[in-house]
């Protein structure tokens, strides 16, 4: 009987704590900054410390990836004497999958971290009620310009990381491993599609974005407003997160790619 | 000062994922703008196409002329309907030529070969190419040649 008890009050905290998350989400959408210079000036600082910083790890990252792809996928194609669509197999695993997955999985380490340990530690040091006494709604002021930084950056991100990897293994294979140069080119482009293929990428990263950024700014505002209540915060927003990203990808792939 | 150069590096940053977005759009899935050259139409049926795919080539002695437009199964004469788009500067492509799916190594891309003919008279848009032959499907090829092996070790 207790232990009945005790799971009703856990599922009753739980879905307290998804509904406080979806109004959340809901509030931080629709409030920005009433004038819109302020707006601007909030938001271009936001799209500077999210996306400019993380754009050296997902250069460096996209195009290490490209290499190490064509140089399995290389190996492997060879030996059926089809080396040739190495390309293909880059272009594809990249824009379908990689691109965004990866892009996610490292914007949640980079941008979504640091996201909830700056709105953290603004809520322990009281930064967020004196902006509330000064009579400034924190939504509007910390969260929602976040939000919308974190939203825009990472499909940008994602096509970044895309293209830095597409070029990173035509320098493997094109110049170092000898495929042909135009063979490498037509064969992507036989086989990838703009609709099925790129659009659909970037679908995933706006999807994954929203989840990342979502479950960031929330950790960030909800945390323990102690040392302690930050770390705990900031970590589960990089293991909530890099969940989300791969469960979500499962059903958005099955979704997209699903119908043979 | 210190807001001017984020703006900049910002404004540098959306430029590069736009540029990397049109770069993945025109080079990597061929959308591009410099491919689209004029085009006219041509119609071919097949017994069978067995695996030849939309935006598939269209070759003439190997080269890429043209591309596959869309496939569809004619439903009245119990073939596939090919439709394909040929480069307009190739406009002399004989009326009686015919037309082959051929296939890139063993397993590879199916494509279409298109052999010139002898007539005076050229193909042009909407026209339809009557001489085909279908695309050749290993399975057949097997089970015909075991058949063969069978039937002659009984003699």
């Amino acid at each position: 009987m207790k232990g009945l008890i005790s799971l009703g009050a856990w599922l009753f905290d739980w879905l307290e704590a998804i509904g406080r998350a979806g109004i959340f989400l809901f509030q931080s959408i629709f409030r920005l900054p009433v004038r819109f210079g302020e707006a601007v000036n909030l938001l271009v600082r936001q799209l500077y410390s999210v996306g400019v910083l993380s754009l050296v790890i997902i250069i460096v990252s996209g195009t290490f990836i490209g290499m190490v792809l064509s140089l399995q996928g290389y190996s492997i194609l060879a030996k059926f004497g089809s080396e040739d669509s190495v390309g293909q197999l880059l272009a594809l695993s990249l824009l379908r999958e990689l691109g965004p997955v990866v892009t996610a999985l490292l914007f949640a380490g980079r941008a979504g971290s640091s996201l909830t340990a700056e709105i953290g530690l603004m809520k322990a040091t009281e930064q967020l009620s004196s902006y509330e006494m000064m009579g400034v709604d924190p939504l509007r002021r910390v969260i929602a310009p976040r939000f919308i930084a974190g939203v825009v950056c990472l499909p940008l991100l994602s096509m970044v990381f895309s293209a830095a990897g597409i070029i990173g293994g035509l320098l493997v294979s094109v110049g170092w491993l000898g495929v042909s140069d135009g063979s490498f080119w037509s064969l992507m482009q036989q086989s990838v599609y703009f609709d099925t293929d790129i659009v659909n990428g970037l679908i995933k990263a706006l999807v994954f974005a929203v989840a990342i950024t979502w479950i960031a700014v929330y950790q960030g505002y909800e945390c323990v407003p102690t040392s302690e209540g930050i770390g705990k915060a900031t970590t589960r927003t990089v293991v909530l997160g890099s969940l989300a990203v791969l469960a979500l990808d499962f059903v958005l792939t099955a979704a997209m790619f699903g119908d043979f | 000062m210190r807001s001017k150069r984020a703006e900049l590096l910002v404004g540098c940053f959306i430029v590069l994922g736009l540029a990397a977005f049109v770069y993945l759009a025109v080079q990597v899935s061929g959308l591009g703008f410099a491919s689209k050259k004029d085009t006219y139409q041509v119609v071919a049926r097949f017994d069978d196409i067995g695996g030849l795919s939309d935006r598939a080539k269209v070759t003439i002695a190997g080269v890429t002329v043209g591309s596959v437009d869309s496939i569809t199964y004619d439903k009245n004469l119990y073939m596939a309907k090919v439709t394909m788009n040929i480069e307009s500067d190739v406009h002399n492509i004989p009326d009686d030529s015919s037309i082959a799916i051929l296939t890139s190594g063993l397993l590879g891309e199916k494509y279409l070969g298109i052999s010139i003919g002898a007539d005076d008279k050229m193909l042009k848009n909407g026209d339809e190419i009557h001489d085909t032959q279908s695309a050749l499907v290993l399975e057949n090829l097997i089970s015909q040649f075991l058949f063969n092996k069978t039937s002659g070790s009984d003699k």
